[in-house]
């Protein structure tokens, strides 16, 4: 029954026509590449392991290069039953690739047998790559030769086992209880020791020995368990050593054992400051596996929604981000903004910071009434809020003493490390996925996009404030053009289906009892929704066997490379300059670690 | 014992009451500063700050005093138990002296020392010793990193923080405070001395680890710095120390440029109190509405603009009244 209509949405090769398949082609034959026909909206190539190198090199030196290595996977694909137009494979470890001239994407697959877990590190070509190479080795255990640090990343050292194995068990009732004895907390405490020497550190210059200094995991100006080892001559930073995984919660994992719908509240906790920012990629994604189109009206209370919690997030980060410079009070200032739109949010998904409330196919629930008059509030509230911290924070001589020139990168550097969204913009590079690639209906909205000049910790200050102001004039022309029709679309996966429709309707009621017991049943393919999120690029790659679950699930993050890439940044500047950096950056953990 | 007559005691003990009282006041004041620091900041923060103990949060201070006093006083297994114990002592003690040289009224003060002002910067020179023993003796890294700081930062804000105030000295030809004090009877030395007013209220506010100038603690940088380690009442000297240091340094502009106890209309202490309020209120003011400058800049701008600027301020002092003095003979 559902299955029926889930399988009549044709499938579509999207990509496939893309100029650089050809490029491609003339350049390493017919035969070297496999075409994977997916819902991604990119062309997905199977790669040899032995021509990867030479490929991701050749895809760099083309005319309109792949200048970003945007994320970097695996799959295992050793349960996998639908595999159909895919060269055999026991795991597959995925590259995703960024044009910006060409404005697209590109995902190169490398298929890998269960005897030989091995690849070369493309950490030559792309520097990013190490820490996602790091990660799929160990979810995966799968090994990159030549790798400078192969070390576990998010998981313990100590750890055995792979998570994202098919083989490793999802739930805790499936291990032995946890006990921990006295040695095995030493254990544990030794394997967290810094040890410079491994990391190709010294201890010691002709003139000075280094003081090593764990700044975290737990520090005020850390944002949440983030550790970074410092090497500090004085106070100099001669070198730094960012440690994540205190904050992994398996959300990758858990994706592969809810159903599609009851997954959605998980996405809410990846960024978490980012509320319903983050089911829109996910259901953007669930949506395209299923065939769904979404009303005009969904599509705009999404984007209003998204909208509010852009503010809010940016809200928290100018807070923060002052306080990091050691200005006391605009968080108390930025809390009070928070809270006025939290009273709008809170009416309209009648929850504050975690509302899971897009559902596959729309949104929870209409519009209540009297929203207009809310937003509108909170509208006339904010405009005159952001000039007054303009002019008296970042405006203020002190505040641009310790940010202007503090850990400033370039557009190249930004690209090397995967560097996305208000930090590359503040390096003067205009990309905004909400204008390049706009989606839910962005392309109907009048704003700008702010860009900055020296890609400093100031402009990614700078950044922020006048995106609130876009985002407060995307906000109003929600409310002047909000169209009326259903909030959900009409279509057999929606999920859970319209209740009107439900109480009225034995068919619809039916569906409805299958899809919330045991969920939607999704057809055999593969989709991606990237989003501008609140911190950059946000993405789901969802990969679906034909079941009421996911079969995997990648979630591709934008603080993640942002912390990989503070030590290329860091170096020779001063603690407190680090502070101002972290503080710049705009991070949560939870949205690093997942 | 023949000279233990009424006439010698009454004054003795008078004089000993007085310094009590005085003592009492500077400690209570300190203490009392801590909440109305978390009113002020609350009122100016737009939240309320502590006021659910007692009427208006008037009690607060009370269940800080015994939460403080039953939290459990943990020294570090890897610190250095003599100097930790000390620096706490050093700390609070060294500017709870210097209250000694102030003159609150015409006929109340401790001590009227003839070196007066120079006995306040030996004391801020010893408090000096309380952070570098709380930083060395914590054996931790970050405590170590406010400690240097700290030493840095008081040493080269002490040059010019002695220097800013000899104009004063010099306009009233003694260093007694309460020579100063008089001399200012026809106007407030902070109109001649302006520039010496600046320069030594920003160092006085570097040299109480106050913010702009809490580079010490850097509670974003260094997580509390010198004091990270303390806990209990070795944190509540700390703690109550930087408070009557705020006091004493406002204390002590009142007395310096403002004149002290003169004004009109009103007695004498209540101009003291309200000057010495006033300047209190200032420093947490400044506390709500700026950033922090980086370590850097803090000491650049000492060695570079303030040390000169007193300076020049001292050599014009010097020049007028050498200008205007009698020619003598």
């Amino acid at each position: 029954m559902t299955t029926d209509t889930a399988l009549s949405n044709t499938s579509r090769a999207a990509g496939e026509h893309d100029p650089v398949v050809d490029e491609l082609r003339s350049r390493f034959g017919a035969e070297a590449f496999t075409l994977q026909p997916t819902l991604t909206g990119m062309p997905v190539v199977w790669v040899a392991r032995e021509q990867l190198l030479e490929v991701l090199q050749f895809l760099r030196s083309l005319a309109r290069p792949y200048v970003m290595l945007y994320d970097l996977h695996g799959i295992d694909e050793r349960l996998r039953v639908h595999r159909e137009e895919q060269p055999p494979a026991d795991f597959t470890v995925f590259y995703q690739l960024m044009s910006f001239d060409r404005n697209s994407d590109l995902m190169l697959k490398v298929a890998l047998h269960e005897a030989d877990l091995r690849l070369p590190t493309i950490t030559g070509i792309f520097p990013n790559a190490n820490w996602y190479e790091r990660e799929v080795f160990d979810m995966f255990g799968i090994d990159f030769a030549g790798h400078p640090h192969l070390t576990r990343v998010l998981m313990p050292p100590t750890w055995n086992g792979h998570p994202l194995r098919k083989d490793y068990p999802a739930r805790a009732t499936e291990f032995d209880p946890y006990t921990l004895t006295m040695e095995g907390q030493d254990k544990e405490q030794e394997a967290l020791r810094f040890d410079p020497e491994s990391w190709g550190m010294q201890r010691h210059s002709e003139e000075t020995d280094f003081m090593f200094l764990n700044l975290g995991p737990n520090h005020p100006s850390a944002h949440g368990v983030f550790r970074v080892v410092l090497q500090l001559d004085g106070e100099e930073v001669v070198d730094c050593v960012p440690d994540i995984g205190y904050h992994h919660r398996g959300a990758e994992k858990m994706a592969e054992r809810q159903s599609w719908h009851s997954y959605i509240p998980y996405t809410d906790r990846i960024d978490y400051t980012g509320g319903v920012m983050n089911n829109f990629p996910y259901v953007m994604a669930v949506e395209k596996l299923a065939g769904i189109t979404v009303t005009p009206r969904a599509q705009m209370i999404r984007v209003m929604m998204a909208e509010m919690f852009r503010i809010n997030s940016h809200l928290l980060f100018l807070g923060t981000y002052l306080q990091d410079l050691g200005a006391m009070t605009p968080v108390f200032y930025t809390f009070s903004d928070r809270q006025k739109a939290y009273n709008v949010i809170e009416a309209v998904t009648g929850f504050r910071m975690h509302p899971a409330w897009f559902r596959i196919g729309g949104v929870a629930h209409d519009l209540p009434q009297g929203w207009d008059r809310l937003v509108r509030e909170f509208i006339d509230w904010m405009n005159p809020r952001l000039d007054e911290y303009e002019r008296a924070m970042m405006d203020n001589s002190l505040v641009r003493e310790r940010t202007v020139d503090v850990a400033a990168f370039s557009t190249q550097n930004a690209f090397d490390w995967g560097v996305t969204g208000p930090n590359l913009r503040a390096t003067g590079y205009q990309y905004d996925l909400r204008k390049a690639r706009p989606y839910s209906g962005y392309e109907q909205f009048d704003f700008d996009v702010p860009v900055g000049t020296n890609g400093d910790a100031f402009d990614r200050g700078m950044m922020r404030l006048e995106e609130m102001r876009q985002s407060v004039r995307i906000i109003k022309q929600c409310l002047e053009n909000m169209p009326g029709g259903d909030y959900k679309a009409d279509h057999p996966l929606t999920t859970p289906p319209p209740r009107e429709k439900m109480l009225k309707h034995i068919e619809t009621l039916i569906t409805h009892f299958l899809q919330v017991s045991w969920g939607p049943v999704l057809k055999p393919n593969e989709s991606f929704q990237m989003i501008e999120a609140t911190k950059g690029l946000n993405s789901y790659y969802l990969t679906s066997d034909g079941n009421t679950m996911s079969y995997r699930t990648r979630i591709r993050t934008p603080s993640y490379p942002h912390l990989q890439h503070i030590p290329s940044v860091m170096n020779g500047g001063f603690v407190p300059d680090l502070i101002a950096h972290l503080g710049s950056i705009d991070f949560v953990m939870a949205d690093v670690d997942r | 014992m023949s000279w233990l007559t009424p006439d010698v005691l009454v004054p003795i003990v008078l004089a000993i009451l007085k310094a009590l009282v005085i003592l009492l006041c500077a400690v209570l004041g300190g203490a009392i500063l801590t909440v109305v620091e978390r009113r002020l900041l609350g009122l100016w923060q737009d939240r309320y700050g502590p006021n659910r103990v007692g009427p208006f949060g008037s009690m607060q201070l009370i269940a800080d005093m015994l939460k403080i006093f039953f939290k459990e006083d943990w020294v570090p297994h890897f610190a250095d138990r003599k100097l930790f114990s000390l620096a706490p002592v050093i700390a609070f003690s060294s500017l709870l002296l210097s209250f000694m040289i102030i003159p609150v009224t015409p006929n109340w003060g401790v001590a009227d020392m003839n070196i007066g002002i120079l006995f306040f910067f030996a004391m801020a020179g010893v408090n000096v010793y309380a952070v570098l023993f709380a930083g060395y003796a914590s054996a931790n890294k970050y405590a170590l990193l406010g400690a240097m700081r700290a030493s840095a930062q008081t040493l080269s804000y002490e040059v010019f923080m002695g220097l800013s105030v000899m104009g004063c000295v010099a306009l009233a030809g003694s260093f007694e405070m309460r020579d100063i004090v008089n001399a200012q009877e026809g106007f407030w030395f902070v109109i001649p001395q302006f520039f010496g007013f600046c320069t030594f209220l920003v160092a006085g506010v570097a040299v109480t680890h106050r913010h702009p100038f809490d580079q010490p603690e850097a509670e974003q940088e260094l997580a509390d710095g010198y004091h990270i380690e303390y806990s209990s009442m070795k944190f509540g000297l700390f703690f109550i120390g930087e408070y009557v240091g705020v006091v004493l340094i406002s204390a002590l502009i009142a007395t310096l440029f403002f004149g002290g106890w003169h004004g009109p209309w009103l007695p004498g202490i209540v101009w003291f109190l309200l000057k010495t309020g006033l300047f209190v209120m200032l420093f947490v003011l400044l506390r709500a509405s700026i950033p922090r400058p980086r370590y850097d800049r803090v000491m650049q701008f000492g060695w570079k603009f303030c040390l000169p600027l007193t300076l020049i301020n001292l050599l014009v002092t010097g020049a007028l009244i050498l200008l205007n003095a009698p020619a003598s003979s």
